[in-house]
């Protein structure tokens, strides 16, 4: 790719970019989120018209106006959000555009016999008649996958495709990353962690603000190089975290259960647990073990079986979201999208969402929209949120990152003394990571009771104060992270016991 | 970006007339140019004017209230597809305050009016609690209410000798005391059906604009129509705002149907309820209405006089030998067409970018 520019109002997202992808490599394209690499990667895929720069395949200069063209020239891509439809099978999925036909009618018994060759040849384990929405997110994606392998795409973009993996599925991906690679596929990586560009990509191309900041062998750089450059400045993996001294009980669970109106299972199942105030403490396990349903009857999204919830001590269990928020309970919540911002609505209605109801912001029933705004500029300046128009952009036209800043700021300008993090950065990259972490932190020293709930192990060992494995619903172990390991974490988080 | 919803609908209209004039074209060439001239003004312009103009402000009054109750109930996330059987249940409270309520003096109209917002609301409330409550789909739950709107109220008014008036086969009058009063405004617009209807519509469409846009409600009742969860989340309680949408949104269509009979009617006649196995359209005329209106409350003010004056064009159309149906077709051509003018403002935006780049 070649001094591609591709430009959106108010915003250049590739700036002369150059790219080159050599046969048979992982090529990793690392950048900030709104760096420019999903635009970049979408203009190769014909999703965006670039407004200058050319495309060359084998030397040969192609025009690619959409994806049928990219499909043409072997281009394939698997996009961050699957492009799967639910109710079909694996094998239809994988048909869907490329039908193969005999006459009129779709010639399956063909295609299932190439689709089971090209899976046992990569290793990509599916299980071809299921239904797509029965199965787990790592087998969506390795459909994905087998989707771009029977339209014989040679050159395979991933869009941060372990974003919505979990550890294992993380190495499982990098191990068919490899296989592809040795089978002489070229392989375009998007991500913003580093230690999978560090264990999977040859080359590496950084992103910065829309230009290329640099091309580097894998081999040649190291984690620290790669983050100054993405980011431009010096990046700290280390955090302060002084030590505090308690100030009470913020949050307390008694017996929690949740029983699944389905399938009769506990979910979550007779958990107890204290945050004091001042104290990080840091739910870990492997996904779909009762974490999301303990934070959503924490937060008061669903209704408990038995137990109870105190938030500072005073029982909340039977009291309604507006009330538990009021009495001092912030919630970042695990699906932004879904649970933490109206995409639709303009960003300042999205950064009064807690508060619009109080005084000044709501008299007599009507709205005060000057200090809506005011409130949120403050915000957006004082968490350094991101976007086109100010207060009145358009929320999902926010980044990923800025997205969750906009929370973050909602939340922690509530004031609350409790918070309930959620699945904080998923999804995010270095910069903002980062930055959120310090936001956190900062809260604890301000003397906040933090349940983090997370996917990532690392975040729960740098932040917490004490951490909490949950496995099957039930909380087991309690674990004080400077003594202990992932290791061990992680052998609690699959059920084991430490001989 | 209010001027380009305001500009796109423009376009709508047009496409879609011109849509309409190829049909009648089609239909008869000889007709068709002096007809589509007809309907696009050709029949106001008639010594009979201000009769003409009265009756179209008249009949603009409840399709206003009409397109208010589905784009009222469209912004907060719902489809009120059931407008016309909240609007019939509308107009059987109000009338049957408008017969039996002759103790109420001067005050009969009002209570008729008011009478028949709560029986629009009842009827809105239904699918709103099946909704909320175990997740029926408004679609569906007020089509049916439709129906049973519609036959209850049939049986009710047949079963009732007050009520029904068996030669014709339709409601009796109603009180003078109950119809909306129409003060100098028949002085000016002689012999025409206008009334004070047309004021309270548009004193509606005020109240509906403040709801929305100036109130904590409003926001509130928005917020679950545009995001469920994240109402959920920020402490608004959806179940309860989802049900209150319905229920205003059932009140204005019962409104409506206040406004539409509860009116004196050209000749001091008043507009009398036939009696027959068929739904009212004036519901789904508010789909219309509000969908070429884009669900704002002043747009909305806007596209039901428009849609009132082709559809009187429509009728006066039909001393061509036109048929009136073209007037339905021309409609559903406009709405297909405001469907697609975002796209088509979006291409010709680009096109004429385009061109002054080069």
């Amino acid at each position: 790719m070649l001094d591609i520019t591709k430009i959106f109002p108010g915003v250049i997202a590739n700036d002369q970019i150059n790219l080159s992808l050599n046969r048979g490599e992982i090529h990793a394209l690392l950048g900030e989120n709104g760096a420019g690499k999903s635009t970049l990667m979408s203009v190769l895929f014909g999703l965006y018209i670039p407004e200058s720069g050319q495309i060359k395949k084998n030397g040969q200069v192609i025009q690619i106006k959409n994806p049928n063209d990219a499909n043409h020239y072997g281009i394939g891509m698997v996009h961050q959000h699957f492009k799967l439809v639910g109710v079909f099978s694996v094998l239809d999925n994988i048909l869907l555009g490329a039908e193969p036909m005999k006459g009129v009618v779709i010639d399956r018994q063909r295609a299932r016999k190439e689709i089971l060759a090209l899976s046992n040849q990569y290793k990509l384990a599916i299980d071809i008649d299921a239904k797509i929405e029965d199965i787990s997110v790592g087998m969506q994606q390795r459909v994905e996958i087998l989707k771009m392998l029977y339209r014989k795409n040679d050159i395979l973009i991933f869009d941060e495709p372990t974003a919505v993996l979990t550890p294992q599925e993380i190495e499982e991906l990098m191990k068919i990353l490899k296989n592809l690679k040795a089978e002489g596929k070229s392989i375009l990586f998007i991500s913003h962690k580093l230690n999978e560009i560090m264990a999977v990509s040859d080359r590496v191309t950084v992103l910065r603000k829309g230009k290329s900041v640099g091309t580097l062998n894998t081999n040649e750089t190291n984690p620290r190089v790669l983050s100054n450059l993405m980011v431009g400045r010096e990046i700290s993996f280390e955090v302060d975290k002084p030590e505090i001294k308690s100030q009470g009980i913020g949050l307390s669970v008694r017996q929690l259960t949740y029983v699944s109106p389905r399938t009769k299972k506990s979910i979550v199942n007779q958990v107890s647990f204290d945050v004091n105030r001042g104290e990080i403490v840091g739910l870990a396990g492997i996904e779909g073990n009762g974490q999301s349903e303990l934070a959503y009857l924490i937060a008061g999204l669903l209704k408990p079986s038995q137990g109870q919830i105190l938030i500072k001590n005073q029982d909340v269990t039977h009291l309604s979201v507006r009330k538990r928020n009021d009495l001092g309970l912030a919630h970042i919540p695990e699906d932004r999208h879904k649970y933490g911002l109206i995409l639709d609505a303009p960003l300042y209605q999205n950064l009064t969402l807690k508060k619009y109801h109080l005084n000044p912001f709501q008299k007599r029933g009507i709205i005060q929209k000057k200090k809506w705004l005011e409130l949120s500029s403050h915000l957006i300046n004082r968490f350094d949120v991101r976007s086109g128009k100010g207060t009145q952009s358009l929320t999902r036209s926010l980044s990923g990152g800025n997205q969750q800043k906009s929370i973050i700021a909602r939340e922690i300008d509530s004031n609350a003394d409790v918070m309930l993090a959620v699945q904080l950065t998923r999804g995010l990259d270095v910069g903002a990571i980062e930055y959120i972490h310090s936001q956190i932190l900062a809260q604890r020293n301000e003397g906040k009771a933090i349940l983090m709930i997370s996917l990532e192990l690392e975040e729960i060992m740098k932040l917490s104060d004490r951490i909490l494995v949950m496995y099957e619903g039930q909380i087991v172990a309690e674990l004080n992270p400077k003594q202990t390991n992932k290791e061990m974490i992680g052998l609690y988080m699959a059920g084991g016991k430490p001989s | 970006m209010k001027n380009q919803a305001f500009l796109s609908s423009v376009v709508a209209i047009i496409l879609g007339l011109l849509f309409g004039l190829l049909i009648m074209i089609i239909a008869n060439p000889f007709t068709a140019i002096p007809g589509f001239f007809t309907m696009i003004g050709g029949w106001l312009m008639n010594p009979e004017f201000l009769r003409r103009f009265g009756d179209l402000i008249f009949l603009t009054g409840p399709l206003i209230l009409t397109g208010l109750s589905v784009g009222f109930a469209f912004k907060t996330g719902l489809f009120n597809i059931g407008a016309t059987g909240q609007y019939t249940m509308g107009m059987f409270a109000g009338v049957w305050i408008g017969i039996y309520g002759d103790i109420l003096g001067p005050l009969q109209w009002v209570v008729a009016f008011i009478a028949a917002m709560v029986a629009g609301g009842i009827w809105g409330l239904i699918p709103g609690l099946l909704k909320a409550k175990f997740n029926v789909h408004e679609v569906i739950s007020s089509i049916m209410l439709n129906y049973i709107g519609m036959y209850t109220v049939n049986m009710w008014i047949q079963g009732d000798a007050n009520l029904f008036n068996i030669a014709f086969s339709k409601t009796k009058a109603i009180d003078l005391n109950a119809y909306i009063p129409t003060t100098f405004l028949r002085e000016v617009f002689t012999r025409s059906a206008i009334d004070l209807g047309i004021v309270l519509a548009i004193g509606f469409s005020i109240l509906i604009y403040f709801i929305l846009y100036k109130t904590g409600f409003g926001f509130e009742l928005q917020t679950v129509g545009n995001n469920r969860y994240a109402a959920k989340y920020s402490g608004i309680k959806e179940d309860q705002s989802l049900i209150l949408s319905m229920v205003i949104a059932g009140a204005l269509a019962g409104a409506a149907g206040a406004l539409y009979f509860l009116a004196k009617g050209s000749i001091n006649s008043g507009n009398q309820y036939s009696v027959g196995n068929e739904l009212l359209t004036a519901g789904f005329d508010g789909i219309a209405v509000a969908l070429l209106g884009q669900s704002h409350p002043f747009g909305i003010v806007l596209s039901a006089f428009f849609i009132s004056f082709i559809q009187r064009g429509g009728y006066f159309m039909q001393t061509l030998g036109i048929k009136v149906e073209i007037i339905d077709v021309i409609i559903a051509a406009i709405i297909y067409t405001s469907a697609m003018a975002m796209l088509v403002k979006d291409t010709l935006l680009k096109y004429f970018k385009r061109g002054g780049k080069k």
